[in-house]
């Protein structure tokens, strides 16, 4: 729907009215990285290495310079004595600094795809040829490219640190050691494949040194913009208020654009190097190669309950092959694995052991819902195996054990280092589930189940889910009466492609209780706040939100201020009104006309606590036995997060992210062959899902327990909708062999599921 | 470099290229028409697609010399400067656009195949749409919002 006029007591909040930012993207008016221009502009081509691990012995560029049309060329050796790396944003610890990816390879190579050198040239087309004309020479040594090969620690990645085991992770709770006699026990190995979010638009960026004010200034940042400006002020040895830096329309995010990556430096240096403009706009090969990876971990399992059915405790080791470099947020994966394992049921013993191992892959980092993917395929596979085995219905198993209302909040498993107590907040998780059950009309369905019709086996699944949000550490929002009596407001939190900006205004708007037109929306970008926290963890709502609430409440006060001054009344006696401050006796002032007075206000939202969005999903499938292939007949996801603000919006990330996660079950994977060679470059080999793939995906978004987080009362979503899918599918692709087909692993593409039915006979 | 002479948008143009620049890079670069975007330069995706002479075509896989003569239109073309086309508010009712990237290749698309077959039912529609990839929507909004879209088409000369 439209937004509708509005009177006293807005109500935006909870509407799906239309998005602001639809206006300009459905009539090609967006403006991404490469729609921005600058006269003078040098484009960049980025030499990778073609070798997993090697010794570097010097690049020849030789030819390449007299390429007519070639600026220049960058190597290690142009950065003088020490080559700057990209710290890690999240979970640091001080031993990982050794495993911290440089920006450009100097001595050694450790992946296919590691930048070796930068050609800047007058056209993007002669700085490729010119890519043709560099020579890197790289002595060859034996690439590490599975966990257990990086375990036997035969061949390191890092010589001086002795083992390419970076850190182990341990989520503890309880005696989860102990013995439990009597007690079921199940113990099963699993693992899920590389693959990762590849956004449409590739990433990209344009770095402009301006001399005489001494500023850079970078279009194409985004997720964490102040963050990403920390550390190259650092690298560059400028004050952070040299760099600009600047977000515009991005074309998909799901955590892995606006990390720090070596190119967030490269770009930049380039351009402050040459002095003009610089644009570098990956390909899709690139991407493929350079962006973060992630989702490759492989487990070892045990689930101990009792004869009746409950829960005792979740143990074991899980190795994430987290490729060659601990990068920017390579922790979140490996550490959520261990925190989510146990989800939203009760668990009273934990002990898990995450080793995040080094290989000569792309490096790794966050991708929606990281760790808790691959959590919840071990999880969710984990208890319908132990219900089957113990003689319980999977639905009732997991009614048994769901974190019941009155249990929260809800202590998880701690997870070290370093060390953070979790707990569940609040919730019915049980509702969420029947919920599910019923829009998937269950019940009905069940005597389908293991049931061969019309040549394909017909199997029902379910899965429950916790999902992070609202990380703190704090969000800044800041609001100003513009003389035109519209309302600006200013956030750190950023895009992504998200929808942040008509989510934002509905809430700014009911706040001021104004019509949505008279709000104006600015994000993203350094300049606008003194400093923001960006957008991931499933935060920017919540977060920025808040801070925007806040804001607001301290500029309608001065305003109330401002216009008692001037109609001489006292200021707890003017009321605001749209466009309008009214005194008691009548007299008014337009907001314009108070603008005048230079009226703003700031919010600081603080918050420390994560506040958990819960759900479940429910499928039904179809199994070709002669082919493997899976039809997705219904799938139907339920998520509570906390308050909608937008629910049209909402649902809409939830089916995209179940469709994400259906690719990522089906199709998605990241193939390396035995020389750490990526066999999957292009669109053609690595598969996402399209429009004929899956029919039937439904989202049911709720706000019924409100988080306890901020004056906002959501919970943060995003990433609810790709969680449990895995174990989802996988769970009733088993039901529908009636068990004799026990998926372990991931992807279920025809060819293996195949195989695996073969193997059952 | 060679001179084409085609049109853009109804408007006449002339531009010299290079023989292999891509049809997508010179109506980006070269006529800052940056509504059409390049998402994998090989084909896939479809998230360049212009019509050309009426057909939906792929502009990073045809190149700038072959235009000679030709009638292009871009997303622009299909664009007022105010208000949205039918097919662009129903993309909007329904909620299928997220990030936006592919949006401006699949309302070409949908608008080509709408323009020939505006009856097309939920299977063809998909089948269409499977030729462009979407990151972000997992397609339901958008084929609702095609569907809805078709009243618009129908009875309106082909
Ligand atoms: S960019 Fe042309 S098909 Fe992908
Ligand atoms: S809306 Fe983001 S790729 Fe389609």
């Amino acid at each position: 729907m439209n937004a509708p006029l509005r009177g006293p007591g807005n109500n935006f909040v909870g509407q799906s009215v239309e998005r602001l930012e639809d206006m300009r993207l459905l009539r090609g008016q967006g403006l991404f990285t490469d729609d921005v221009s600058r006269p003078g502009l040098v484009h960049a081509a980025i030499l990778r290495s073609t070798v997993a691990h090697g010794w570097l012995r010097g690049v020849d560029s030789a030819a390449a310079l007299a390429l007519p049309g070639v600026v220049a060329v960058i190597t290690a050796a142009t950065m003088g004595a020490k080559v700057p790396a990209i710290p890690m944003r999240l979970a640091p610890l001080d031993e990982l600094e050794p495993y911290w990816q440089p920006v450009i390879a100097a001595d050694k190579v450790r992946y296919v795809g590691e930048p070796i050198a930068v050609v800047l040239a007058e056209s993007a087309a002669i700085a490729e040829d010119a890519l043709e004309l560099l020579v890197a020479e790289i002595e060859a040594l034996p690439p590490v490219v599975d966990t257990a090969t990086a375990l036997a620690d035969g061949t390191l990645l890092f010589e001086a640190q002795g083992t390419n085991l970076a850190v182990l992770y341990t989520a503890q709770k309880g005696e989860a050691q102990a013995e439990f006699p009597g007690a079921y026990v199940r113990r099963e190995k699993m693992d899920t494949q590389r693959h990762t979010a590849t956004t449409m638009e590739t990433r990209g960026l344009l770095a402009e040194w301006d001399a005489t004010t001494e500023v850079l200034r970078i279009h194409g940042a985004s997720k964490v913009p102040f963050a990403s400006r920390g550390m190259l002020a650092k690298q560059m040895g400028l004050p952070e208020t040299s760099i600009e830096m600047i977000e515009v329309d991005v074309g998909g995010g799901f955590g892995m654009r606006g990390e720090f990556y070596p190119e967030d430096f490269l770009v930049p240096f380039a351009a402050k190097h040459c002095g003009r403009p610089v644009k570098w706009i990956e390909d899709r090969r690139e991407h493929l190669l350079a962006c973060n990876h992630a989702r490759e971990f492989d487990c070892d399992l045990e689930l101990v309950c009792s004869r009746e059915g409950d829960i005792l405790a979740l143990r074991g080791t899980v190795n994430g092959n987290m490729g060659a470099y601990m990068r920017a947020n390579v922790a979140v994966a490996p550490r959520n694995v261990g925190q989510f394992l146990s989800g939203p049921y009760a668990v009273p013993n934990v002990h898990v052991e995450v080793r995040a191992l080094l290989t000569n892959k792309t490096p790794t980092g966050t991708y929606r819902g990281p760790g808790r993917f691959e959590a919840d395929f071990f999880r969710e596979r984990l208890l319908d195996l132990a219900a089957d085995d113990l003689g319980i219905d999977r639905v009732a198993f997991r009614r048994r054990n769901l974190v019941k209302m009155a249990e929260m909040p809800y202590p998880l498993a701690t997870v070290t280092p370093p060390k953070k107590e979790e707990k569940l907040d609040s919730g019915d998780y049980v509702m969420t589930m029947d919920l599910a059950l019923a829009e998937l009309d269950w019940d009905a369905k069940l005597p389908l189940q293991g049931k061969l019709i019309d040549g394909r086996y017909h199997g029902l699944g379910v899965a429950c889910f916790i999902e992070g949000g609202a990380a703190g550490p704090r969000e800044r929002a800041r609001v100003e009466l513009v003389e035109d009596g519209t309302v600006a407001v200013y956030v750190g939190s950023t895009l992504v492609g998200q929808g942040l900006e008509t989510v934002m205004t509905q809430i700014a708007a009911d706040a001021m209780e104004c019509s949505m037109d008279t709000i104006r929306f600015f994000h993203g970008s350094t300049t606008y706040v003194s400093e923001g926290f960006g957008s991931f963890h499933s935060r920017s709502t919540v977060m920025g939100g808040s801070a925007i609430l806040l804001a607001i409440e301290e500029l309608r006060q001065r305003m109330r201020e401002a216009a008692a001054a001037r109609l001489g009344c006292k200021a707890e006696a003017v009321r605001l009104e749209e466009g309008r401050a009214v005194a008691p006796g009548g007299g008014a002032l337009s907001w314009a006309e108070l603008a005048t007075a230079g009226l703003s206000g700031d919010g600081v939202f603080h918050n420390h606590t994560h506040t958990y969005a819960y759900g479940a999903h429910a499928c039904h499938v179809a199994v070709d036995p002669r082919s493997g292939h899976v039809e997705v007949v219904d799938y139907v996801a339920v998520e509570d997060v906390g308050r909608m603000i937008n629910p049209l919006a909402l649902q809409g990330q939830i089916v995209g992210a179940v469709v994400q996660g259906l690719g990522g079950v089906f199709l998605e994977h990241l193939v390396y062959d035995a020389e750490g060679q990526l066999l999957t470059g292009s669109f053609a080999d690595y598969l996402l899902p399209t429009a004929t793939d899956y029919r039937s995906i439904r989202a049911v978004a709720m706000g019924v327990h409100t988080g306890a987080v901020g004056p906002l009362g959501a919970k943060g979503a995003g990433e609810g909708g790709i969680i449990p899918v895995g174990g989802c599918i996988a769970n009733a692709v088993a039901a529908a062999f009636s068990g004799k087909v026990q998926p372990m692993s991931l992807p279920l593409s025809p060819s293996r599921l195949w195989a695996m039915i073969e193997a059952a006979g | 470099m060679r001179d084409v002479a085609f049109e853009v948008n109804g408007k006449a143009c002339r531009v010299a290229v290079e023989p292999r620049t891509t049809l997508a890079d010179c109506l980006r670069h070269d006529l800052g028409l940056t509504g059409t975007h390049v998402a994998c330069a090989h084909g896939v995706c479809g998230a360049c697609t212009v019509l050309v002479d009426g057909e939906a075509v792929r502009s990073c896989l045809t190149l700038a010399v072959q235009m000679e003569g030709a009638a292009v239109t871009t997303i622009e073309g299909l664009s007022s400067e105010d208000g949205l086309s039918p097919l662009q508010a129903a993309f909007r009712k329904h909620g299928a656009v997220q990030c936006g990237f592919c949006t401006p290749g699949i309302i070409t698309t949908m608008h080509a195949l709408l323009t020939t077959e505006p009856h097309a039912d939920e299977a063809r529609v998909r089948e269409v749409l499977s030729g462009n990839i979407c990151r972000c929507t997992g397609y339901m909004a958008m084929v609702a919002a095609v569907l809805e879209a078709r009243a618009a088409y129908q009875g309106a000369p082909a």
